[in-house]
């Protein structure tokens, strides 16, 4: 099984950050993964955007046409990646950052407000991890327990405290995520 | 890890000596990661960030004229600076290795991704009749597995080598299995391996010149044969390149680095309409497996030459095919990447399917 997924948002929503810890936890489910990142002065405040591919089999191309699953958190990245969803494939977003809901009817489409419950959380930061729970619901590619070891794993000791906050963030966007 | 920071750690653990570069993206993490790493305190490696790429490049002239592991790493407009220095490497017979992780241009150009620098690296941005082994990597495993090889080759030969990569392979995670720990030659093994170079004259021996200028022109043309000579060796011994189905191929799509990763994808999507497409991948660019496309060519009905740039590989290919098959180029500049899909309706545009 292969998953082709884009990420993309504005630079510091995390979602670098997001695409890797998905690709660290495939990673330690045994998995073969690819993370690229759409790298540049885009990062500054721009449009950034992250490729992973997770699969059972060697990763041919990094760089792919199309996706089975996209999440979108602005207006741009909507526009850009809507077309370029596979027919039958999924699309995520979230209402706070789009004025213009997407519109196809051959592809699932999920809304996530991962904005306003992570201000109700009081964990503005926590935002890139509910999305992220809401993409296992819909794509169960990897346990959220794995997701958790590899935080362990790759956040240096000092920032440990912060995991229940985020296996929080990523249980509420397992619950709020709804089909459109 | 990404490709950058896997050169970076295969470089610590195949014993090299020093590392001189001057930051430019995409490759800067190659730096970062050495500087992280702190390898003087293990290894004892000296990490050096330079004034300038020219200044590291000469200090790799100076590092290798000693017979050490030492290597730099850029990305394009810093390698062309670098030329001069590389060339009077060629010249003096200096082992070093040079990393570029190209990006687009000419000039300054784009930060992202390319493989403009073809022409550069294979055919020489230096003066004078020189060559240098260049390895183009696919992924991040072989990022990481062409360290040791290029210093392997590199002093075997007495040759400078260059990794070429872009930034595609640069900036990209994936797997890697880092090779094992090998330690930094002794001042001994250096004496025994490298008895050409710059060492400190003990014990009465020769006096070891280190120099690319020649005056006498008898005597730099016996320089200037004796190089040629060993670069024949190269290309009859240290050729290398990966094939994907090509046994049953119909057509043929040649790529190397980030753009054969895409052509893979192409050929599998392809392959799923019954349409019989094979991948060469060349793994040295210099040397070019001339003899192994020019046998495929007269198997296949058509070659395409992908490369993300305005078509540099593709007058090799044709060099190696000599008119037995149709060839075509596709290729991007200014830093977009090409997909899959586009390969795709390229290939069957080109070749009619």
């Amino acid at each position: 099984m292969t998953q082709e997924i884009i990420i993309s948002g504005f630079g510091g929503q995390g979602v670098l950050s997001m695409g890797k810890i998905l690709a660290y936890s495939a990673l330690m489910e045994g998995k073969e993964v690819s993370w690229m990142p759409a790298y540049g002065p885009e990062q500054r405040g721009g449009t950034a955007n992250v490729t992973i591919i997770i699969s059972d089999e060697r990763i041919s191309s990094p760089i792919v046409s199309t996706f089975d699953t996209a999440i979108v958190l602005n207006q741009p990245s909507l526009e850009k990646f809507e077309p370029k969803v596979k027919a039958g494939g999924a699309l995520i977003y979230d209402s706070y950052g789009i004025s213009i809901p997407p519109r196809r009817t051959d592809i699932e489409i999920y809304e996530i407000n991962a904005m306003d419950a992570a201000a109700e959380m009081g964990n503005s930061k926590g935002f890139n991890m509910i999305v992220l729970g809401g993409l296992l619901k819909l794509r169960p590619i990897l346990e959220i327990e794995n997701v958790l070891k590899a935080l362990r794993k790759t956040l240096p000791e000092r920032h440990h405290h912060l995991i229940p906050a985020n296996e929080a963030a990523l249980r509420k966007g397992f619950e709020i995520i709804k089909k459109v | 890890m990404k490709g950058n920071e896997a050169i970076a750690h295969a470089a610590i653990r195949c014993g090299c000596d020093g590392y001189f570069g001057y930051p430019i993206t995409p490759q800067s993490e190659i730096l970062e990661t050495l500087a992280a790493q702190k390898p003087w305190e293990t290894t004892g490696m000296v990490v050096l960030q330079a004034e300038s790429e020219v200044a590291s490049i000469n200090m790799l002239y100076g590092g290798g004229g000693a017979g050490k592991r030492v290597m730099t790493s850029s990305s394009s407009p810093g390698v062309a600076l670098m030329q001069e220095g590389i060339a009077y490497m060629a010249g003096a017979e200096i082992p070093g290795l040079i990393v570029n992780v190209q990006r687009g241009g000419p000039g300054l150009g784009t930060i992202q991704p390319s493989q403009g620098d073809y022409f550069q690296a294979t055919r020489g941005g230096g003066n004078g009749d020189y060559q240098i082994i260049v390895l183009a990597p696919a992924s991040v495993q072989e990022m990481a597995d062409f360290v040791d090889l290029s210093f392997e080759l590199a002093f075997k030969y007495r040759i400078p080598a260059m990794i070429l990569s872009d930034g595609v392979i640069g900036q990209v995670m994936e797997k890697v299995k880092l090779p094992p720990f090998k330690p930094r030659r002794s001042e001994e093994e250096i004496l025994r391996d490298c008895p050409w170079a710059t060492t400190g004259r003990r014990n009465g021996r020769p006096i070891n010149v280190i120099t690319s200028l020649e005056l006498q022109p008898e005597a730099m043309e016996k320089h200037n044969l004796h190089l040629q000579e060993k670069y024949k060796t190269i290309c009859a011994n240290e050729v290398r390149v990966e094939e994907m189905q090509t046994e049953d191929a119909d057509f043929l799509i040649v790529a190397f680095g980030s753009a054969a990763r895409i052509a893979q994808k192409a050929i599998l999507d392809l392959r799923q309409e019954g349409i019989r497409v094979g991948l060469l991948r060349p793994i040295t660019l210099w040397p070019f497996p001339y003899d192994r496309i020019r046998e495929l060519a007269g198997q296949v009905k058509g070659i395409l030459t992908f490369e993300i740039n305005a078509g540099q590989m593709v007058q090799d290919v044709r060099l190696a095919v000599e008119g037995r098959t149709p060839v075509t180029q596709y290729g991007k500049m200014g830093g977009i990447v090409p997909t899959p899909d586009e390969v795709i309706a390229t290939l069957k545009s080109d070749f009619h399917i």
